[in-house]
């Protein structure tokens, strides 16, 4: 049974027909992927899933428990960090506790600890604003983390880091879903983040979009050093490509 | 260097009002102008010594009234900003009321709220509302309406209910709208509060002001006029120092 899946969801807007009959599933600990251009329809989905929109039709999943147009289930995270800058980290860290009715004190005892695992150590009492942007990410996976969530839905995470902190982030995420047993369902237009981060990819073709390929990326190649320069990166990138 | 600058840059309004002053004294001392029209600046700083006291107590009252009305204002204004956010039928039908209502000028409605609610310190606090609630009501709905749409969502998936949504994204991100609004608002309160002490009263800088006027007596005006300038500066530089005691993170480069 998987985690998460979603069972022929389709939306329009007006008379525009976005998302046809998607269905997607994730697994307990895998890292999926939805690959397609910009303006397909991603977010799109991404937003049904968290239950901010209503699909026209299909429904939403998690444990076997419709959850469509449900908030509060899923945790999820944006391009933008969106880290309020008028909140300090440890402020920020512990909003989905909060939202939760949990009291400031033991969110703030229950995010202490993982300031380290985050790699924010000395963080706590600083704002947003002082902070690095692949540290203000990391802030924001923190805070990600705290909706105390099996499933994390992260929306183009890491496209706004430069090329030297997006290495970084990827490695430090994926030991860290390991760490924590997370679940990753992760929206993207980069096919190499999709092919170094993911257990499986799925690409978001076509107008209305659909779900036309599902690429399994092999387990044992990625845990091959300098995977991403290799002969078997490259040819997942040739297929990738050519099928977008 | 460049400390040189700041320092001579803000040396300058202080040495153009220097010279003013030396050219009214100017003025005032050749005769240019009657004396009796326009007093030398001593003459004005000798009369408000002498008046010190009833200035001071005068002033107390207009202060007073500046603060009710003020303080019903900006509850009032941000309740509506409150109310047209929540409910956007409210918003399309109560706005451009809201704007047309301030093309009435508040000396003309003055002389009204006198004739309906006598001569105390009531009508004074009513103009003092309904003038500095609109610069409060229209700022902190500006400040609601340009909150991050992703935020919101951010927030929701949070299972942010909608009060929550005001008090942790809302409210702290329309507070730089809400200090600007309120930095107009209580140069209002105590321009609304002369008007309406001019229009009837007891006592305030309003009366005050009449009454030195009927006597001719151009340096108790010049006085009164310069403490209710300085009073609205020093309200204004008091809002801007709650400003930054209320906002330490605005002082965190960005």
């Amino acid at each position: 049974m998987p985690l998460l899946q979603t069972n022929y969801i389709s939306k329009s807007y007006s008379d525009h027909q976005v998302l046809s009959d998607i269905n997607i599933h994730l697994d307990q600990g895998e890292l999926v992927s939805i690959l397609g251009i910009s303006g397909i329809g991603k977010t799109t989905l991404f937003n049904i899933i968290a239950g901010l929109l209503s699909p026209e039709s299909g429904q939403v999943i998690l444990k076997d428990q419709p959850i469509t147009n449900t908030t509060g289930q899923i945790s999820y995270m944006l391009q933008k960090d969106l880290l309020l800058p008028y909140r300090t980290i440890m402020g920020n860290v512990i909003l989905p506790a909060l939202m939760q009715d949990i009291s400031k004190k033991e969110a703030e005892a229950k995010a202490a600890p993982l300031f380290k695992l985050f790699g924010l150590q000395h963080t706590e009492k600083l704002y947003p604003q002082a902070l690095s942007g692949g540290m203000r990410q990391r802030a924001a996976l923190l805070r990600t983390y705290m909706f105390n969530k099996e499933v994390a839905l992260l929306d183009e995470p890491f496209s706004a880091l430069d090329e030297i902190t997006k290495h970084q982030v990827h490695s430090w995420y994926l030991n860290l879903m390991k760490k924590i047993n997370l679940s990753t369902l992760l929206i993207t237009h980069d096919v190499e983040e999709a092919i170094l981060l993911s257990d499986r990819i799925y690409l978001l073709t076509g107008t209305p979009a659909t779900i036309t390929q599902e690429i399994s990326i092999d387990a044992g190649l990625k845990k091959q050093p300098d995977f991403e320069l290799s002969t078997a990166f490259l040819n997942y990138k040739r297929k990738i490509l050519s099928l977008l | 260097m460049k400390k040189r600058t700041s320092i001579n840059i803000n040396f300058l309004p202080v040495l153009v009002i220097v010279i003013l002053l030396i050219i009214w004294q100017l003025v005032s001392y050749f005769q240019i102008v009657p004396t009796f029209m326009l007093p030398s600046p001593i003459n004005v700083v000798k009369a408000f010594i002498a008046d010190f006291p009833l200035l001071m107590s005068n002033a107390g009252v207009t202060l007073l009234e500046a603060f009710w009305g003020l303080l019903l204002g900006v509850i009032g204004g941000v309740l509506i900003a409150v109310i047209m956010d929540l409910f956007e039928p409210l918003y399309k039908a109560i706005y451009p009321l809201l704007v047309i209502s301030q093309t009435v000028p508040a000396v003309a409605i003055a002389p009204l709220l006198i004739l309906w609610f006598g001569y105390g310190m009531l009508p004074k606090i009513v103009l003092i509302t309904i003038t500095t609630f609109f610069p409060v009501a229209v700022e902190m709905l500006t400040g609601f309406r340009a909150t991050d749409r992703d935020l919101l969502h951010l927030m929701k998936t949070m299972g942010a209910t909608k009060w929550k949504l005001y008090y942790y994204v809302k409210f702290p991100n329309s507070l730089n709208h809400f200090f600007s609004s309120l930095k107009i608002s209580v140069s209002y309160a105590i321009v609304s509060a002369v008007i309406s002490e001019w229009v009837g009263g007891f006592s305030g800088l309003g009366v005050y002001m009449t009454r030195v006027m009927k006597a001719y007596a151009y340096d108790k005006m010049f006085a009164v006029i310069f403490l209710i300038s300085a009073m609205s500066l020093l309200l204004i530089w008091l809002v801007t120092l709650i400003q930054h005691k209320v906002m330490p993170w605005e002082a965190v480069k960005k």
